[in-house]
């Protein structure tokens, strides 16, 4: 099939390629940590995370419809504070709804899986009602929009670069906050023995809550960045859930680095197979392949060894 | 000028009540019995007739379909003001599909059984009238559909308000192939029957009747949101053309990804049959700037007909509303009833199917329309090139178009 094209065509084609690949693997990653998190760190599987990630965008669509009605010259910057502002207030919903729904549920993970699909049910409808039924955009900077032209032929999307950014550093955040602070500390220690945790003194309550949250603020950031890349509607959550829920099933529920490789592999075999298919068969395949490993390693990628 | 030119508003509206009083003091004299018009037990009084909405207001169809629920009710109200049907006013009993297409079948059952509706204004995608046919033909109600779709249907309890796939997309790909030279295409659309009927009726016509070639074709699921490397597949094939068919959230993916690797109007020519003004709500204008929409109906089209469609329905549903082509087809619905309704003499169905045909309306905002016995309406074609503000500018208009929905050596 490439007999017709030149070497300079191929090579472009190939590098952006290569970064199609790399952009569905930041845009995998971006969305799968927060489920990840939460998943992984506390065993509750929350169905509303596509939900969380359309707060996300609705955050931002509405301040952009501010900044250009109240502060048009500062609509070159006011993407970074959306993104912040979509992660406090996804952080403090998650806060809310680990309080008054999921706590009470810790010991019935099979209810967690009704209640937080209820959840985004009813979070789904109060977008609807709230912001109307139709699809919104938010206006971009400029700074964002279109591509970047190294050489003549090839065009990188800037968008995807930004995406890419966003996920390398939020992830060393993610990295840096389990593993090198005391807050990170808690959290696994209560993952690894609830009970003697508690009984060294840690306050397990809290430590889920705030867990809980920060899944949800990383699924308000993600949805913000989509923004980029994407619907904003009522029901764009659902678009993102099962690719999500297949990233973190892949790699290994309760490892981190399991994400982060399950999602690599899984956005390098879509996109790679996509270039030579059909989209369709692309997906096809990419779930049977995903099916067939999970046949062999029925814990995902990485799993940690316990003894049962 | 200006004064000259309008009637103050006072004046003009004192005009308007004294003649709706006219009009309804005489359709009221001349209003036939009841049991005259209504021999097959419908929910039919001397003061009103029922009929019935049947759109999803909830789920993900709601994003499409609240556009055609809100052109009914206009069309519906101001048919009301000028009093009604037969002198009967309008009464609406709305269901919600709720975007599943089982609950479209149950409610359909609901409203024709149960409230005995006389026609339902109703359906917006090809699985939800597929639902609800057997229906209908069953309980012998009448439909109006909205959408423009991929055709090989027709039903004598169903009107098409939209166009059928050879009216949207043969003259498309006449004009595209006659004005930019285009020889080769790239279709692509999402993964469901409409999308791959018009994608092969497209096929057809560009390799038979146009001496072109198709370099790719290509459906992606529904919902897909990442199209990096279709984009690298089309950028390798280089097409003249490329014609699109994706639908929902992913059409918004779709677009900000084109723009984001570099292929924009400037550079590229892209023909889409899924893009309305509704969707650019969700896409954003400046994604689409230059690119080519094949639709029946424009917001921006210039007619006399179409300036008081406009103005109406920003007065009723807010001066943000965006008018589309399916919402245009769905406000035609109302008044074809009604023109059907009153050459009939009667609501009975079988008697305002009969009498559908022929019927014209010269007061569509599209301009003129007029039902073909095959129950799909004659329009015309026409396409327009997106600009920043999400309207477009009108760049061809055909001629009226006879519709076809099972075209010979298309199948």
């Amino acid at each position: 099939m490439f007999d017709a094209y030149t070497t300079a065509e191929l090579g472009n084609i190939f590098v952006m390629q290569g970064f199609a690949g790399l952009s569905l693997f930041s845009v995998l990653l971006l969305m799968a940590l927060g489920l990840a998190i939460i998943f992984g760190q506390m065993g509750v599987i929350n169905m509303a995370h596509g939900e969380f990630m359309t707060i996300g965008a609705y955050t931002t669509v509405m301040l952009s419809t501010l900044t250009e009605q109240y502060a048009p010259g500062f609509l070159s910057y006011y993407f970074f504070f959306a993104i912040a502002l979509s992660f406090l207030i996804a952080f403090g919903i998650g806060y809310l709804v680990e309080l008054g729904m999921i706590r009470h549920l810790y010991k019935r993970p099979l209810d967690t899986l009704l209640a937080t699909w209820g959840l985004s049910l009813i979070m789904q409808q109060i977008f609807r009602s709230s912001f109307g039924a139709r699809e919104v955009s938010a206006t971009l900077p400029d700074w964002l929009m279109g591509s970047w032209q190294p050489v003549e032929g090839m065009d990188i999307p800037l968008n995807g670069l930004f995406v890419m950014g966003l996920t390398i550093s939020v992830t060393l955040g993610v990295v840096l906050f389990m593993f090198r602070s005391r807050w990170g500390l808690r959290v696994r220690a209560t993952t690894q023995n609830r009970i003697m945790s508690g009984a060294v003194g840690i306050n397990t309550t809290k430590v889920d809550r705030v867990t809980f949250a920060l899944g949800c603020g990383l699924a308000g950031i993600a949805g913000a960045a989509f923004t980029t890349i994407a619907s904003t509607g009522p029901t764009t959550g659902s678009l993102y859930i099962v690719d999500t829920f297949l990233v973190v099933v892949f790699g290994g529920a309760q490892s981190l680095f399991g994400t982060i490789a399950s999602a690599f592999s899984i956005a390098q075999a879509q996109s790679i197979m996509e270039f030579f298919m059909a989209s369709s068969m692309a997906k096809v395949l990419t779930l049977m392949t995903i099916i067939g490993i999970l046949m062999l390693r029925p814990e995902g990628l990485f799993s940690i060894k316990v003894r049962k | 000028m200006k004064q000259h030119a309008f009637i103050s508003g006072w004046r003009r509206s004192l005009v308007l009540a004294v003649g709706l009083c006219f009009a309804a003091a005489s359709q009221s004299f001349a209003a036939p019995t009841t049991a005259q018009v209504n021999t097959t037990g419908l929910a039919v009084t001397d003061k009103e007739v029922t009929v019935g909405i049947l759109h999803s207001l909830t789920g993900t169809m709601s994003i499409s379909e609240t556009g055609s629920v809100e052109a009914e009710k206009l069309a519906i109200e101001q048919i009301n003001k000028m009093g009604g049907i037969l002198g009967r006013q309008i009464k609406i009993v709305q269901e919600d599909g709720a975007s599943d297409w089982p609950t479209f079948a149950e409610k359909s059952k609901k409203l024709l059984v149960q409230d005995k509706v006389a026609t339902v204004f109703g359906c917006w995608t090809s699985a939800s009238r597929k639902a609800v046919l057997p229906v209908f033909e069953k309980e012998n109600g009448l439909l109006y559909y909205p959408t423009f779709y991929e055709g090989l249907e027709q039903s004598k309890n169903v009107i098409y308000t939209g166009q059928e796939a050879t009216q949207q997309i043969l003259a498309g790909l006449d004009w595209v192939a006659k004005e930019k030279n285009a020889k080769t295409f790239y279709l692509i659309g999402s993964d469901y029957i409409w999308p791959r009927t018009s994608m092969k009726i497209a096929r057809k016509h560009i390799e038979n009747v146009l001496k072109g070639k198709v370099v790719g074709e290509e459906y992606a699921p529904l919902g897909h949101t990442q199209f990096g490397s279709v984009i690298n597949k089309i950028k390798l094939k280089k097409p003249d053309v490329i014609y699109a068919a994706v639908v929902g959230g992913s059409n918004v993916a779709w677009f900000k990804q084109l723009k984001a690797a570099g292929i924009t109007g400037a550079k590229q020519t892209l023909l889409t049959i899924s893009v309305t003004e509704d969707e650019v709500l969700g896409i954003g204008g400046e994604n689409l700037v230059g690119f080519y929409s094949a639709m029946k109906y424009f917001q921006s089209l210039d007619n006399p007909n179409n300036a008081a469609f406009v103005k109406a329905f920003k007065e009723r549903w807010g001066a943000d509303s965006v008018m589309g082509d399916v919402t245009q087809a769905a406000y035609l619905g109302p008044w074809l009833w009604k023109a059907a309704v009153e050459k009939a003499g009667s609501f009975d169905v079988s008697k305002v199917a009969a009498a559908s045909p022929g019927i014209e309306l010269k007061t569509a905002p599209e301009g003129y329309v007029k039902v073909h016995p095959n129950h799909h309406l004659w329009s015309k074609a026409r396409i327009g090139q997106w600009k920043a503000d999400g309207q477009v500018k009108l760049v061809y208009e055909s001629a009226l178009i006879e519709p076809n929905p099972f075209p010979a050596g298309y199948q």
